[in-house]
């Protein structure tokens, strides 16, 4: 597979682009395989990437019921930050957006990351209060947070409803400039073509049927194209862990399924050039816009366990209404398409990158709302853990058992409720 | 949008409700042991497909109900009264006006 590069651009288009590859082969199964990854989504994918190219693991397969980036790859709205608050999580997200700034190079392939800040909206001295403790924190292990005071942000971001009579003024904002986002498909083409040149087998249309055990062992897995038969296996399928785990016969997790809308509407001129986040009171809501023009954003959960990938109405008035009650300017402009993911919400919304009751069974589960912007390093550090069989540092405290240990991962302070860690 | 019936108030959109969780969670006595109580309070079945599930009636009666409902298609098969005993109350005075 030859690199892509500028004069390939250039000399493919006096060409008639003929002279293309294709991006990754369609193997079929072989028998065995020393690793096995389930779900070809963008952790399972940079698993598969980093397992060959940190651990010099080749003979490895990722299995995708569908096809690849077809889960919540590709239905998020594709923010990047790092501005979490607790010991674990701080370091691993930070570690996530220092790979996402060298990503491009790395695959050798755009991902079009894009650090155009993340924007937090204040409304209140205790939220002000709030975020200095917060980006105060991040600061300690080396990521980058700013309070913005109300000119600041009226010169970075001039046309949000600054008025007095809103039902929550604007005060200021904390931003992380940093922060952005990424072309969540190319993330998911990305992987998938640097996995596939160092040999991973990508096995699309594939369904894992059964978990095949022996005693506390998996031995391989019963897929709609044959048995694969493997010496490790991980499974990185968020939204349908559950469903998986059962199949093992492993019983419960502290996980439920809840679905995510996210919404895009019709292109526009460049009218926002950061992430911006309004939350307080009732409302939760993010808006981006993307390289071609759509404003990106979504808001809340649909508040009831699901694993229908189809959303509901009140979220979309919700949304809207969270929409322009900050971009007034919004209000006439029509939307183009919604879609819905099913999430891996867990029991204090942080994730699960951990060994398993049985002893060559990996899991990377519970993704809550952060998925994206965590698959660099989601695939990095689960990638170290089945190469060396132990967890690194950081993720020492992501496992099932912190919950019966009493070491909750809580950003929120939410408590074991599921649907409350949005 | 999801259409709730309340025992109580008749049918309903689901944004008057609060979903509570999985219904089949039975939590143990007080001096059970921590396991016990880490099984109840964190451990879920997540089932794809029919499960009971409570959810409250926030904006109507405020009555907690247990819903049977698929979680891939979303039908509900049918709504009881969470508390045993109002359910049995209800369902006594439903069968006597049928019966009369």
């Amino acid at each position: 597979m030859k690199p892509y590069s500028a004069w390939k651009v250039f000399v493919n288009g006096l060409t008639g682009q003929k002279g293309w590859d294709r991006a990754w082969r369609d193997p079929e199964p072989k028998t065995e395989y020393d690793v096995v990854i389930v779900g070809a989504g963008l952790h399972g994918l940079a698993t598969a990437y980093y397992l060959a190219k940190n651990h010099g693991i080749k003979n490895i397969a990722v299995v995708e019921k569908g096809w690849l980036g077809g889960g919540n790859g590709g239905r998020n709205t594709t923010i990047v930050r790092s501005n979490y608050m607790l010991p674990g999580n701080r370091e691993f997200y930070e570690h996530s957006l220092k790979l996402w700034e060298n990503l491009s190079h790395d695959l050798n392939y755009n991902v079009m990351f894009s650090q155009r800040a993340h924007v937090t909206l204040l409304h209140s001295p205790a939220a002000r209060d709030g975020a200095a403790r917060r980006y105060n924190t991040m600061r300690l292990t080396g990521s980058d947070g700013e309070l913005w005071d109300l000119e600041t942000l009226k010169r970075n971001i001039p046309h949000l409803n600054y008025s007095a009579d809103a039902r929550f003024p604007i005060i200021g904002a904390m931003a992380q400039p940093r922060a952005g986002t990424a072309r969540h498909d190319a993330v998911a083409w990305g992987y998938a073509r640097g996995a596939d040149q160092q040999g991973v087998d990508i096995l699309q249309n594939c369904e894992v049927t059964g978990v095949a055990r022996n005693g506390s062992t998996v031995t391989g897995l019963q897929t709609s194209r044959g048995v694969i038969r493997a010496k490790k296996i991980g499974f990185a399928v968020a939204g349908n862990t559950s469903r998986l785990w059962r199949m093992a016969e492993l019983g419960k997790l502290p996980i439920e399924s809840h679905k995510l809308q996210a919404f895009v509407s019709e292109p526009l001129k460049p009218l926002l050039d950061h992430v911006v986040v309004f939350g307080v009171g009732g409302a939760h809501f993010y808006i981006s816009q993307s390289d071609k023009g759509g404003m990106v954003f979504g808001g809340d959960i649909d508040w009831y366990k699901s694993y229908a990938q189809r959303g509901n109405l009140p979220i979309v008035q919700d949304v809207a209404e969270c929409a322009t009650s900050i971009l007034p300017c919004l209000g006439r402009v029509r939307l183009l398409r919604h879609w819905s993911g099913v999430m891996d919400m867990s029991m204090d919304g942080s994730p699960f990158i951990c060994k398993t009751p049985l002893d060559n069974l990996y899991l990377n589960a519970g993704w809550n709302y952060g998925g994206f912007k965590a698959s660099p390093a989601s695939g990095w550090y689960f990638a170290d853990l089945i190469a060396n069989d132990r967890p690194d540092p950081v993720i020492a405290n992501h496992t099932l058992d912190r919950f019966a240990r009493g070491i909750n991962i809580d950003e929120r302070g939410a408590g074991p409720d599921p649907k409350l860690h949005g | 949008m999801l259409r709730i019936s309340c025992p109580f108030c008749g049918v309903r959109d689901h944004s008057e409700f609060s979903y509570g969780g999985d219904a089949s969670v039975e939590y143990p006595a007080l001096d059970a042991s921590e396991s016990e109580w880490v099984e109840a309070v964190f451990q879920r079945e997540n089932l794809d497909g029919v499960q009971f599930e409570t959810w409250q009636h926030i904006q109507g009666c405020r009555m907690w109900i247990v819903v049977e409902r698929d979680t891939r298609s979303h039908a509900i098969h049918s709504v009881r009264p969470a508390h045993e005993g109002i359910a049995r109350a209800l369902n006594a005075e439903q069968d006597g006006v049928s019966a009369s």
